[in-house]
């Protein structure tokens, strides 16, 4: 039984990992860019969640009006202002600016409210649960799961049945001629970081409500999101989420079997698809 | 009548073989550092040493194998984890068992590499990451070696390199001069060989490459090897100076990944000159900067994202560009003198 | 003698440190069609791209409608009415058909064009509109190009080498729909390598030699003999 439910808990815990690879995913297949303060992100709306909360005393899942709105203008900003002027053919600018944005936000963050742990207080779906058969399954993570799906169908609605869908397929299939087009593909690639952003503050509030938090935790939150996105393969985001499924699944039955195994089981799942299928299960474009 | 103008091509100018003659100089007067500074300072230049070595091999990574890695701390926490193993569990001299740490480091980088190198550009970056963590997870586990919080090198062991403290203090000095010059020294030597200039000409185009017949991923796969079993060594005497080691201290990426990268990057990720620079910025800037606490890794990252973004030669770069000066002889200069010159 | 729509002056371009065009002063008209011709390497395409804006110079070396538009971003100069057909079609491989006409017009801007009247024309796109562009032949695909410049509703359309690669019945069939495209309001130049077609269906005609101008004048009145000498430099 333990086992049935380590599977059915790591199956909800991918929607979270989904959630965490959703924006990376996004960013990757609009202008090939990996953000490494991808993960960093995660945890600036996990503390945007908290600050908002304690200043207006709402839900965490009520700040999402406040902090997804900021957020995505902040990735506006830090795309147009900053990451714009990195992208092009050489690989180590992006890489490189990222890492260091990835610092500055940690210690940022460290000065800002400490290393202390903090968490988002989320009331009575923290520990509610419905009856499924003998198991009891927790509402948040059922939450967090629909909630991911919901996202990537969102996403995937944007991406193939909108104007600025169409926008973002061509400027990062031909970025010469989607100017032609007369789009401005600096503000595209603005739109598509605040877009991002706007999911990874949904990711980030999640995160809060489920576990402790501190500033130096981004690096992990970013290493499970490609992750997952390897898993599921580059450029398909119903991938993303069955990668985030199988990484939350292995590390449960890693758990399952010693608690101080989880985290090592989901990078041993990783590594063994690597060898075994190095473009991910349902790969759409290539790294 | 007009005496013709013949073109030579030369590694080396005047200016810099007047500079590896000083060079040499600086050599021999660090080796006598120790008599001559205090204990702070001497310390102080160890640790410049032990960075210094970790970013020309960084550099050697990715200014010219083009793999930009953020997991070396890998092979740094696998060297100290192999010093204690070694030393402890095998009785062997902390020197002998460096050295054993190195041809570990080299043997463990294969079937890594062969792994990681399934990922391209950014995403190798990232999976080079996922292995440090997989790393210390594992080193984790194991309990003998004090697990999760680890353990300090057994006293005995620590005065079987010298007896005396001062001793000991002035052989880990000079065992880090003495690596971070055999570091320089290799990665100098390879830029030089034929395989470092073909992927200093190819390394981006394998097109080109694999119809001269140059197999550019064995190349690379070379260079990943070495510098693992490179950092591996200075894992190991980097955790024979401190004498305890824990899965943090060994894997973290702050202090083994972000510090050596900005150093390469501020310094200059074109040159080898660059890491030299680099190295003695970014310790001027933390004793001029000690005092902000962790607000100084936030100027840090400022400077650097300036940097990259500015002036992505860097520091030695812009020098280079005004000055023409080259310390490592390396590129080829056309230079015009008259016949009977 | 009313002014021209399109004026470069004494145009230099560059791709890098490589000069590529040389002193290139080209004229179009209202509603006139103008023929570029030349061998390869000749330019044709570097002026193009200079026009459209995917290369960048002086400001003043270049003219449209009044404004300077040498070192203006391509989408702003879309915007103001000039649709390139690029060289080998480049149509968005993600995007299908339908798409890629209707990211061809989503500027909105004011004209006959829309996605009804391009299916009008070619109605083989509208069989397809759903697959995917790079599923269509290279005819097909040419077709696309057009209409999705077409879509903008510009004021001034290049076309570069529409018949590269392309069968001679279907290079037929293009240049047959080509009056119904031009000549409503909309001015063209034409990069052609067939020089007949080139000459048969424009006004004017430049021949470029080398990142020059060699020899222009009205289409009709070009001697072969005069071509010749001015498309091979002899």
């Amino acid at each position: 039984m333990d086992w049935i439910n380590a599977i059915v808990q790591g199956v909800l815990l991918g929607g979270l990992y989904a959630l965490f690879a959703a924006g990376l995913s996004l960013i990757f297949g609009v202008m090939r860019l990996v953000n490494i303060a991808h993960g960093d992100l995660i945890i600036l709306g996990a503390y945007l969640g908290l600050t908002t909360t304690s200043i207006l005393g709402i839900h965490p899942l009520m700040s999402l009006v406040v902090v997804m709105p900021l957020m995505a203008l902040l990735g506006y900003c830090l795309q147009r202002g900053i990451l714009n002027s990195t992208l092009g053919d050489d690989l180590l600018p992006p890489l490189l600016v990222t890492f260091g944005l990835s610092v500055i936000l940690q210690n940022s963050l460290l000065e800002l409210y400490s290393a202390d742990p903090q968490k988002l207080n989320a009331g009575i779906i923290e520990t509610a649960s419905i009856e499924v058969g003998s198991l009891a399954i927790g509402i948040l993570p059922i939450l967090m799961f629909f909630t991911a799906i919901s996202i990537v169908a969102g996403l995937q609605f944007i991406f193939y049945r909108t104007a600025l869908g169409r926008a973002f397929r061509a400027v990062s299939d031909n970025q010469d001629v989607a100017q032609l087009m007369g789009l401005n593909k600096r503000h595209i690639f603005g739109l598509a970081m605040a877009l991002s952003l706007a999911v990874t503050a949904v990711a980030g509030i999640f995160l809060g409500i489920r576990t402790s938090f501190d500033p130096s935790v981004g690096g992990g939150r970013l290493i499970f999101g490609f992750e997952a996105v390897i898993i599921g393969g580059l450029g398909n985001l119903w991938g993303t989420l069955i990668g985030g499924i199988i990484l939350g699944v292995a590390q449960n039955i890693g758990a399952q079997i010693n608690p101080g195994w989880q985290l090592l089981s989901g990078h041993i799942a990783f590594l063994i698809i690597l060898v075994i299928k190095p473009k991910g299960l349902f790969p759409r474009i290539s790294g | 009548m007009n005496i013709p103008l013949k073109y030579h091509v030369s590694r080396s100018s005047r200016l810099s073989r007047l500079v590896s003659f000083i060079t040499v100089l600086a050599l021999i007067l660090l080796l006598a550092v120790p008599l001559l500074v205090g204990r702070a300072d001497r310390v102080l230049f160890g640790v410049m040493f032990l960075y210094l070595a970790l970013a020309s091999l960084w550099y050697l990574l990715a200014g010219y194998a083009g793999l930009v890695s953020v997991g070396q701390q890998a092979f740094v926490g696998l060297g100290g984890y192999m010093l204690f193993a070694l030393t402890i569990f095998a009785g062997f001299h902390p020197l002998t068992a460096i050295a054993i740490s190195g041809i570990i480091g080299a043997i463990i980088a294969m079937p890594v590499g062969i792994l990681i190198f399934r990922l391209r550009g950014a995403y190798f970056a990232i999976g080079t990451w996922v292995i440090a963590e997989v790393f210390r997870l594992s080193f984790a586990q194991i309990q003998s070696l004090g697990g999760g919080s680890g353990s300090s090198l057994p006293v005995a062991i620590v005065k079987s390199l010298a007896s005396s403290r001062q001793m000991r203090e002035w052989t880990s000095y000079w065992l880090a001069l003495g690596l971070v010059v055999l570091v320089i020294g290799a990665v100098y030597l390879f830029l030089r060989s034929r395989q470092g200039l073909a992927l200093m000409a190819l390394r981006d185009n394998e097109l080109a490459a694999s119809s001269l017949g140059i197999d550019i991923w064995k190349t690379k796969f070379i260079v990943y090897i070495v510098t693992g079993a490179l950092t591996t060594l200075v894992g190991g005497l980097i955790f024979l100076q401190k004498l305890r080691i824990s899965p943090e201290a060994a894997f973290a990426v702050n202090d083994w990944t972000a510090f050596v990268i900005f150093i390469v990057v501020i310094g200059g990720i074109g040159t080898l000159e660059g890491p030299i620079i680099g190295t003695l910025v970014f310790f001027a800037l933390r004793e001029l900067l000690a005092d902000l606490g962790t607000a100084y890794l936030i100027v840090l990252g400022l400077f650097a994202i300036f940097v990259m973004l500015r002036a992505p030669q860097g520091v030695w770069g812009f020098v280079r560009s005004k000055f023409h000066i080259y310390l490592f002889p390396l590129n080829y200069k056309v230079e015009r003198f008259r016949e009977d010159d | 003698m009313p002014k021209p729509l399109l004026i470069t002056q004494d145009l230099n371009s560059y791709y890098g440190d490589f000069q590529a065009l040389y002193n290139v002063n080209v004229q179009v008209m209202k509603d006139e069609v103008v023929a570029i011709i030349g061998a390869n390497g000749a330019g044709k395409t570097t002026l193009l791209k200079s026009i459209a804006g995917l290369i960048g110079n002086r400001p003043d070396q270049i003219t449209f409608k009044d404004a300077v538009i040498g070192s203006t971003r391509p989408d702003k100069i879309a915007k103001n009415g000039i649709a390139l057909v690029p060289e080998g079609r480049q149509l968005f491989p993600s995007l299908s058909v339908e798409e890629n006409l209707l990211i061809g017009g989503q500027l909105n801007r004011p004209g006959p064009w829309s996605l009804h009247r391009v299916f009008d024309i070619f109605p083989i796109l509208k069989e397809r509109r759903n697959q995917a562009s790079t599923e269509l032949s290279g005819g097909q695909q040419q077709m696309v190009a057009l209409g999705r410049a077409l879509m903008a509703n510009p004021d001034l359309l290049l076309l570069d080498e529409i018949s590269l690669g392309l069968a001679p019945v279907i290079i037929k069939s293009i240049y047959e729909a080509l009056p119904d495209i031009i000549g409503n309001g909309i001015s063209a130049v034409i990069v052609e390598q067939d020089i007949s077609r080139a000459l048969a269906v424009s006004h004017r005609a430049y021949c470029f030699q080398e990142g020059r101008v060699s020899l222009e004048g009205k289409s009709r009145e070009m001697s072969r003999i005069d071509i010749s000498r001015a498309y091979f430099g002899v």
